[in-house]
């Protein structure tokens, strides 16, 4: 029996490492949301919503123009990522079932979807910048679509499958065509998990600043032309956190929990969707 | 109202106005009864009797989750288990369980039947060996699988499988074996197999089998209890209970006028 | 003939379907071809192994090896992985088998959110907070410890203001981590509870049925989870651009200022004033997604696919 004992003593032992790996983990990471929390919330105010871009060494101007920009840029790749994403995830789940040439897109769409976010960035600058002469808001939106086809394709072709093949058939048995069957009967069917989707590749792609570097850009001036280089939250903290000037790393960090608070908000809107949809 | 004998064999497990709760949810309700030493008790009773919940109680399983509370004592050789001092991994050892499924572990054959043994620091090969193929005799499969004992035990057919967790089970030689529904997701054949089993422990060891198969309680069992709605209706001699059942309740259920 | 009613709608819009699936296809191909493409005049111009090889990065004199740069990549990725996975690996286990149950939920769903953070924040907690404390506190302990064991001891050596391979090392690892632990936890949870039980019911401990139950069954989930994490830390730019310092050399110390591919990327991507330089650039990018391709086809399609099945 003295077997037992020792390994209840490992037992305890064992337990303790990992709750303090567990603790050690957790330090760090609540570190550096305080911090974020500290930060960004000491320098949040009207301005940084309203103001105009700040001037070097200037104490005043705000994230005006990095605000409406990002909005712009995701708001353009989800308009692009979208259709493709349904679409493409549609055609695997109702057209390709499981067959050799599905399952292949499939896989490649998860390779894409690993790329680097920087390489994204390079290519879109050789095949969209370069030929334009200048970096432009519309590139970055086309960088971020790539990031995000994969993901919308993924969940759209999961949530598709999990639509009872009985559904269709009763459609088909009253004479819909298939365009119908899946417009009428399989989209309904799987709205909600479509969405869920579609949220979380937003909350996925809205924080990256990697693939906007080389494409978008950055713009010291507010603009709407997505032809134009656009600022945007991400490139703009990159810039403002490196420069010397004080309030312009202090506009960094509201930028950053402005940031936060996006991609959290659609994680969590998204989260909770899901929750309530798959717990029925 | 409930009709309870005292069995006129040695008593292994006094089961003492037990109560059990999920939540606020109580389970099971004031039980009592004698479980006699080296025979075979059967419990059956309509699904969601708390057949199951009960017999998980003998082993303690319900201390894996969160929200479970015990109420009375379950006395195993007139030490209390349920006392929340009493050492869980010990009586484990004691207690053995067959589960609903085969749940053969991510191992060689040898490992699984061997693991229970290991647990207790069993290391002498020629021990474990011999102590690994007697297991695998006494549950009928030695012969199947004694030339690829290093084949992982997820090969084997489900039948096959079941009777390698009887084979685990008795490895480490309990006092009490528990078997909760063993042959419901099996196929007939496999499911004699393990019917012969459990009536070749008799006189062996202490068996506790919940079934939902009232014809399979009456072929292996020489003790039942009907439960119903977290009660216990009727304790009895098998064959008493299904020839002449004393309770009203009893003779509804084994004649399938309900469940 | 006459087609019956919305043949056509139909028709169309299966092929549109078809064409967007394969869209996914040609945007892979396009990028390795267009990535190979913009590479080619410095592939011509320093062949693969001398660029590989070469340590000299120096665009004033056009001259442009990648030696630093995958060096630094392929360190911080290492390195980074050796602290996450252990700790990673220890959330896991308390998360699944340890904590109590009111907290399993809530402290799980916090790891999933703070993996969901941009990794730019991680990168300028690095550049403000971390690289400080490395520089007044962590330096003096990695000096005295690390920096006196024989063989690799001046691996640990040299003063810096705190930016340099191993600050962006483990600034990366602090981003996975939050991944890393969420993947290894769920591969953990797909072990079926009736499987844990009945090792349980042999009278096991909770570690015996982590180590002989939950880790075997869950092993090759959890190997290529951390497969999957090595990929996502190899193409990571944020998280390390602000602290790795951006010089292009292989230190001689973890402690110095060293750079990678991203870094090198983010940093002169849009400085580069000749056609070599970009394509230099290019044919960093470029090594990088063929590396990143390799280990996710290995994490994914040697690992996971067998979880699968």
């Amino acid at each position: 029996m003295d077997a037992v004992r020792r390994r209840k003593f490992i037992n305890g032992f064992i337990l303790v490492l990992s709750t303090l790996a567990a603790l050690f983990g957790l330090m760090w990471l609540f570190w550096i949301l305080g911090t974020l929390l500290y930060k960004g919330l000491g320098s949040l105010s009207l301005e940084v919503f309203i103001g105009n871009p700040p001037a070097p060494g200037d104490n005043t101007g705000g994230l005006k123009h990095a605000i409406v920009g990002q909005t712009l840029i995701v708001l353009i790749a989800t308009l692009i990522g979208i259709p493709v994403g349904i679409l493409a995830g549609t055609y695997l789940s109702e057209y390709g079932g499981n067959s050799r040439v599905a399952n292949f897109i499939r896989d490649l769409s998860d390779v894409v979807m690993s790329v680097p976010s920087i390489v994204v960035g390079t290519f879109i600058y050789a095949i969209m910048v370069k030929p334009a002469g200048h970096f432009m808001g519309i590139a970055g939106s086309v960088s971020l679509a790539i990031m995000m086809i994969p993901i919308i394709l993924r969940t759209t072709d999961d949530m598709l499958r999990m639509v009872p093949p009985e559904l269709r058939e009763a459609a088909y048995a009253l004479g819909a065509t298939k365009f119908k069957v899946i417009k009428d009967v399989v989209y309904r069917a799987a709205i909600t998990g479509i969405v869920t989707g579609v949220i979380l590749s937003v909350a996925r792609i809205g924080g990256e600043t990697a693939p906007l570097l080389f494409t978008s850009f950055n713009n010291n001036f507010f603009t709407l032309n997505i032809f134009q280089p656009m600022a945007s939250l991400t490139v703009t903290m990159y810039d403002y956190a490196m420069s010397p000037y004080k309030y312009w790393q202090q506009l960094a960090w509201a930028a950053a929990i402005i940031l936060t608070f996006g991609v959290l908000g659609a994680n969590i809107i998204g989260r909770v969707i899901a929750h309530y949809k798959f717990k029925k | 109202m409930a009709f309870v004998i005292e069995p006129k064999e040695p008593v292994k497990i006094v089961v003492d106005h037990l109560k059990f709760y999920y939540g606020d949810h109580q389970v099971l309700k004031d039980i009592s009864f004698k479980v006699p030493e080296k025979k075979v008790t059967a419990l059956i009773g309509p699904s969601g009797c708390g057949k199951t919940t009960l017999l998980r109680c003998f082993n303690r399983m319900h201390d894996l989750y969160p929200g479970n509370r015990y109420e009375g004592r379950i006395l195993l050789d007139g030490e209390n288990i349920l006392d929340p001092n009493y050492d869980v991994i010990r009586l484990r050892i004691r207690v053995g369980m067959v589960f609903q499924k085969p749940t053969a572990f991510p191992m060689s054959i040898f490992d699984n039947v061997a693991y229970g043994l290991r647990l207790q620091g069993l290391k002498n090969k020629t021990e474990l060996a011999d102590r690994v193929e007697k297991a695998l005799k006494d549950a009928a499969l030695w012969d199947e699988v004694k030339d690829k004992l290093n084949k992982p035990a997820t090969a084997l057919s489900g039948g096959q499988q079941q009777r390698l967790c009887i084979a685990r089970a008795i490895a480490v030689e309990p006092e009490v074996l528990l078997f909760d529904e063993p042959t419901s997701a099996l196929d007939p054949i496999s499911t004699a197999k393990i019917e012969e089993l459990v009536v070749s422990f008799r006189d062996k060891l202490t068996v506790i089998i919940v079934t939902h198969n009232m014809q399979q309680a009456a072929r292996v069992s020489d003790y039942t209890a009907f439960m119903y709605m977290g009660e216990l209706i009727e304790f009895n001699r098998t064959e008493d209970l299904f020839v002449k059942p004393k309770e009203k309740l009893t003779e509804d259920y084994i004649t399938g006028r309900f469940g | 003939m006459a087609r019956s009613r919305g043949f056509w709608a139909d028709w169309t819009f299966g092929k549109v379907a078809a064409l967007s699936a394969f869209l996914v296809v040609a945007i892979l191909v396009a990028l390795a071809v267009v990535l190979y493409g913009e590479s080619k005049l410095a592939i011509d111009t320093f062949g693969v192994w001398k660029f590989i090889t070469s340590k000299v990065w120096n665009p004033p004199m056009n001259k442009f090896g990648g030696a630093p740069a995958i060096f630094g990549t392929i360190v911080s990725t290492i390195i980074s992985i050796l602290i996450a996975v252990p700790v990673a690996i220890g959330i896991a286990i308390f998360l699944t088998e340890i904590a109590p149950h009111p907290l399993r939920t809530p402290v799980g769903v916090a790891i999933e959110l703070l993996a969901a953070i941009p990794s730019i924040i991680y990168g300028m907690w690095g550049l403000f907070f971390f690289a400080p404390f490395m520089r007044d506190y962590l330096q003096p302990v990695i000096h005295a410890t690390l920096g006196k064991l024989p063989l690799i001891g001046h691996w640990f050596q040299g003063y810096t203001p705190g930016i340099g391979l191993l600050t962006a090392s483990i600034v990366l690892s602090i981003m996975i981590l939050p991944y890393t632990a969420a993947i290894s936890r769920d591969s953990f949870k797909m072990v079926p509870d009736v499987l844990k039980e009945s090792a349980y019911a042999l009278g096991a401990t909770k570690w015996d049925v982590m180590k002989d139950v939950v880790i075997p069954y869950a092993k090759l989930g959890v190997v290529g989870g951390i497969i999957l994490s090595l990929g996502r830390a190899l193409g990571e730019t944020m998280a390390v651009t602000f602290v790795m310092g951006n010089q292009p050399v292989i230190p001689h110390s973890l402690l110095e200022p060293a750079t990678s591919i991203t870094v090198t990327l983010a940093n002169e991507f849009t400085e580069a004033d000749t056609d070599l330089y970009l394509s230099s650039l290019f044919y960093l990018a470029f090594i990088l997604f063929v590396m990143s391709f390799l280990v996710i086809a290995i994490g994914k399609f040697v690992f996971l696919k067998r979880v699968e099945r």
